[in-house]
């Protein structure tokens, strides 16, 4: 079985401004709102208790909140979490309440009477300690980026290995402004899937140029444009089985994985198709852009070098 | 064309051995078992006679026993012996003995005899507390400088040499003197007393000398300082009773504690999170309270409360600090039969107290128990931390005679008094504050729901990309699969192989290296099948195939390693797990997809006269 049954000419280069625009959009549109409204962080950044109980029966959410409503707990958001019996409280940190003694408040209060919640998960993260998550956090995002920069410009060529980075960067705006937009939380296993999808799309990227750099050696003739558009369609159908085998894997991780891991998966979900995505229609156009061609990628004869001599 | 040599085979064969025996204990299960452990009294073959002897004698049927790592595991039947266990070994073996439930893996004698284990499950799997403790460091080096401060004054008067005083100012012990000569005199004593400390001259507004802490002696303090820390977590844990509990230092002033299997976070928190510290000092008979309440305090005296809110009059002078107590344990006078605690002090504060009881006897003496309880406050839109001091005088007891090293408190009212003073001093015997920084709580229902859910994650994953590469590549899909299957193993072995902690997010690397792992292989069919269309000879086709895509997959697997490597440096604990698995799985899928596939690939089709490939 094939999807595509042999090697496809489809003039990928030839779409790249309408490439451009369709990606410059949607950069914009995540770079506004993450300028405008930012990211829903989570407690890992920000600090503050978050306490997850399992209800014997399904319980309504005012109920919850008017236990603890009396407790002095201050901003207090109660939902549910998967289902009516599981109940989500987070506290933020407040001055004046020792931070470490909020979880154990409110499960007293919560478990005053009988047939009160059982405990599922409690996390508390100091002020402190969340300022340097998302520092740390900021750091790691610039230094993969740095090193896989180094990395591709050793193997290949600078402008490849800028093409490269704009589309990564290209990735990482456009999967963050979606949970911008969306308003969904970010959490650290959010930052590792973003991690992740730059890691992945680097992948999709290396591919393409790995045969793009060969079919400069192999096809004597055509421009840079021909030579790239032949790479794209010749690793097309290995892309689109790789993302289509790993996307699988991700939807039943989102599917069957439980709520913890909702946000990683979907995080690597929109990053997958996303970086798919860039790594045909912007890392080879950015670099043809920048001006890469033939002599770059293979080395002069040595004779050529002899000819200079009178 | 397109054969191994031999000794690639046996490579394969080997590795493959190799991995599958150092997976195979994480299919059997775990037994209950009981812990005892002791940090007074050996472990050892006598110890296990006499728990054997006890639970043979109650009728509680037991497994098998076994001593390692100072510590006695005893293998239950099942978990109702393993309550029954617990409550009688308790009772039979005294406060001595530490006796928690655990879970043994079930690992045959033979597995465990090459040192072959299960996984070990991080506590978002198995439940449990995780806790992440600050240590306060600058308390520890004001209170290293206090302690100084009473070194000097002791070694000038000792000296005879005059000064006119001595305080801790913004930067260090200022000592004032009448004169330079003076001055020279004391600094030559101290330089050649109390190495720890950096001398200094200053003359701006009278003759100084500033004495500061070296670097050296800094850095000595702050790691005592942890270190003290982490000991005394560990007694107090102990007394939690928790198997296989993780106390380690992270960072410079970081502590972190693991308690598997914890349920009643709040106790556990009581005890770990009290960041507490001790003072003994003389009560002040001379004065009235009454005057004291009215706000005519004595200039060298404070006042107290006691724990039930009465005043008292303290001495400003403290005898001996928390950090001093080597121990303090609950028991009965050998004399009277009644509830006492017997405290052991180290040398120098044994010293003071002997100094101070001998010239003091018939008086009382206090005990100031002292909670530093931090909050955070915000203050012009900035976090600020402030620890508040809540003191309060937990115990007075009459010096009967002079004592120094040991001595016992008496007149307490119950056993129950006389235990929980001894628990207060032992958890005030922390040489800087503590504060939990960060908390993460797993119940035990949601450790099971997490490990069922991204087993199936993991099962569902699996099976559609099975079928999915079987159907697409069809003998060459199944190929990929069992390299699939072998890399997924292989990646489990390795894993238990190196103890990593197995977390949610690891289990979410394992399944994305599923999905990237058929890359290789995916990179290599599809070239054969480009080689095939390009006219070339199913052999040339599939020799071409694993030559041209190695180079592709090489970069595109070192570039995810590079940020696999990133998220390892940067990451913490859960972050961690992923980066590991993930790694892991990079480097086992190059061996399984490239090596593992052409293997059999070579083996199947290899040497052979072939019109077409079923690919």
């Amino acid at each position: 079985m094939q999807i595509l049954g042999r090697t496809t000419r489809i003039d990928f280069l030839g779409r790249r401004r309408i490439a451009a625009v369709v990606s410059g959009l949607l950069m914009l549109v995540s770079l506004v709102s993450l300028l405008a409204q930012g990211l829903v962080l989570g407690l890992d950044f920000t600090g503050g208790t978050l306490i997850e109980v399992a209800y014997p029966r399904p319980v309504e959410l005012s109920e919850v909140r008017q236990r603890l409503a009396g407790g002095g707990l201050g901003d207090v958001v109660v939902q549910h979490f998967g289902t009516a019996r599981d109940v989500l409280i987070r506290v933020a940190p407040r001055e004046g309440l020792a931070s470490a003694d909020v979880s154990t408040r409110v499960l007293e209060l919560l478990q005053e009477e009988g047939g009160g919640p059982a405990m599922r998960r409690v996390e508390f993260v100091g002020p402190q300690v969340g300022e340097e998550l998302a520092e740390k956090g900021g750091l790691a995002m610039l230094y993969a980026l740095i090193g896989i920069l180094l990395y591709v410009a050793f193997r290949f060529e600078y402008r490849f290995a800028l093409g490269a980075v704009a589309a990564l960067v290209h990735d990482v705006l456009i999967t963050l402004g979606f949970f911008s937009v969306f308003r969904i939380e970010v959490d650290l296993t959010v930052l590792a899937a973003v991690l992740a999808v730059i890691g992945y799309s680097l992948n999709d990227t290396i591919v393409v140029f790995d045969r793009i750099r060969e079919n400069f050696r192999k096809m004597r003739r055509g421009s840079a444009l021909e030579v790239m558009n032949a790479s794209i369609n010749q690793t097309i159908s290995r892309t689109l089985m790789t993302s289509l085998t790993t996307l699988l894997v991700l939807v039943a991780l989102f599917a069957f994985g439980g709520e913890i891991i909702h946000g990683f998966a979907l995080a690597l979900i929109v990053g997958i198709v996303v970086g798919t995505y860039s790594s045909i229609f912007i890392a080879s156009p950015a670099a043809l852009a920048l001006g890469v061609s033939r002599s770059d990628l293979v080395a002069p004869k040595r004779e050529e070098a002899a000819d200079d001599r009178p | 064309m397109n054969r191994y040599p031999l000794w690639k085979y046996a490579l394969i064969v080997v590795v493959l051995l190799v991995g599958v025996v150092y997976a195979l204990p994480n299919l059997y299960g775990e037994d209950p078992a009981v812990q005892v452990s002791s940090s007074r009294q050996p472990v050892d073959a006598a110890l296990r006679e006499r728990v054997l002897g006890t639970l043979r004698a109650q009728g509680v049927p037991f497994r098998s026993a076994e001593l390692a790592d100072g510590r006695l595991l005893v293998r239950m039947a099942d978990t109702e012996a393993q309550l029954k266990a617990v409550d009688v070994l308790r009772e039979a073996l005294g406060p001595d003995y530490t006796v928690a439930l655990n879970l043994a893996p079930a690992t045959p004698a033979w597995l465990r005899a090459i040192n072959a284990r299960p996984m070990y499950l991080g506590l978002d799997l198995r439940g449990g507390v995780h806790f992440l403790m600050e240590v306060d460091l600058e308390a520890a080096l004001a209170q290293a400088e206090e302690r100084y401060v009473d070194d000097i004054r002791g070694l000038l008067r000792e000296a005879k040499i005059r000064y006119l005083g001595i305080r801790r100012g913004a930067d260090g012990i200022e000592i004032a003197f009448r004169d330079a000569a003076e001055r020279a005199h004391a600094a030559e004593r101290i330089r050649g007393t109390l190495q720890g400390l950096e001398l200094a001259e200053r003359d701006a507004g009278g003759v100084f000398l500033v004495a500061r802490l070296s670097e050296r002696e800094r850095r000595e303090v702050m790691r005592l300082a942890v270190q003290q820390n982490i000991t005394t977590l560990r007694n107090r844990v102990n007394e939690l009773g928790v198997a296989e509990p993780v106390i380690q230092q992270q960072g410079e002033g970081r502590i972190v504690v693991e308690l598997p299997g914890v349920q009643d976070t709040a106790r556990a928190k009581e005890i770990i999170g009290a960041t507490a510290t001790l003072e003994y000092r003389l009560v002040d008979t001379e004065h009235s309270v009454e005057e004291a309440l009215a706000g005519k305090v004595p200039p060298g005296s404070r006042l107290y409360r006691t724990r039930d809110g009465r005043p008292i009059l303290l001495k400003r002078r403290v005898i001996v600090t928390g950090d001093q107590i080597i121990n303090a344990a609950s028991g009965f006078d050998q004399q009277t039969g009644s509830p006492a605690v017997f405290v052991t002090l180290d040398g120098a504060g044994a010293r003071r107290m002997l100094a101070v009881t001998r010239e003091n006897v018939g008086k009382p003496m206090a005990v100031v128990f002292i909670e530093n309880k931090v909050e955070t406050r915000v203050v012009d839109g900035r976090k600020v931390r402030t620890t508040r001091r809540v003191e309060e005088v937990i115990n007075v007891a009459t010096i009967r005679e002079p004592f120094g090293k040991r001595f016992q408190t008496t007149g307490l009212d119950s056993p129950e008094e006389a235990r929980n003073l001894a628990l207060l001093l032992r958890a005030g015997a922390l040489a800087a504050p503590v504060q939990i920084v960060e908390e993460r709580t797993v119940g035990p229902s949601l450790g099971a729901d997490n490990i069922e859910q991204g087993f199936r994650a993991v099962v569902i994953g699996f099976v559609l990309v099975l079928a999915f590469m079987a159907v697409y590549y069809k003998v060459f899909g199944l190929v990929a699969d069992l390299a699939l299957f072998v890399n997924l193993v292989m990646v489990v072995a390795l894993l238990s192989m190196l103890q990593a902690t197995l977390t949610m997010p690891g289990i979410a690397g394992i399944v994305l290296t599923v999905g990237m792992a058929v890359d290789a292989n995916v990179l290599i069919f599809e070239r054969i099948r480009e080689e095939l269309r390009n006219g070339n000879t199913p052999q040339a086709s599939i020799h071409a195939g694993y030559e041209k895509a190695f180079s592709t997959i090489a970069d595109a697997n070192i570039t995810t390693l590079i940020a696999a490597a990133v998220l390892f440096t940067f990451g913490t604990g859960p972050i961690k797990g992923f980066a590991v698995t993930l790694s892991l799985g990079i480097v086992t899928s190059m061996f399984t997809a490239i090596m593992g596939t052409r293997a059999v690939i070579n083996l199947v089709y290899g040497g052979r006269r072939l019109k077409a490939l079923p690919i």
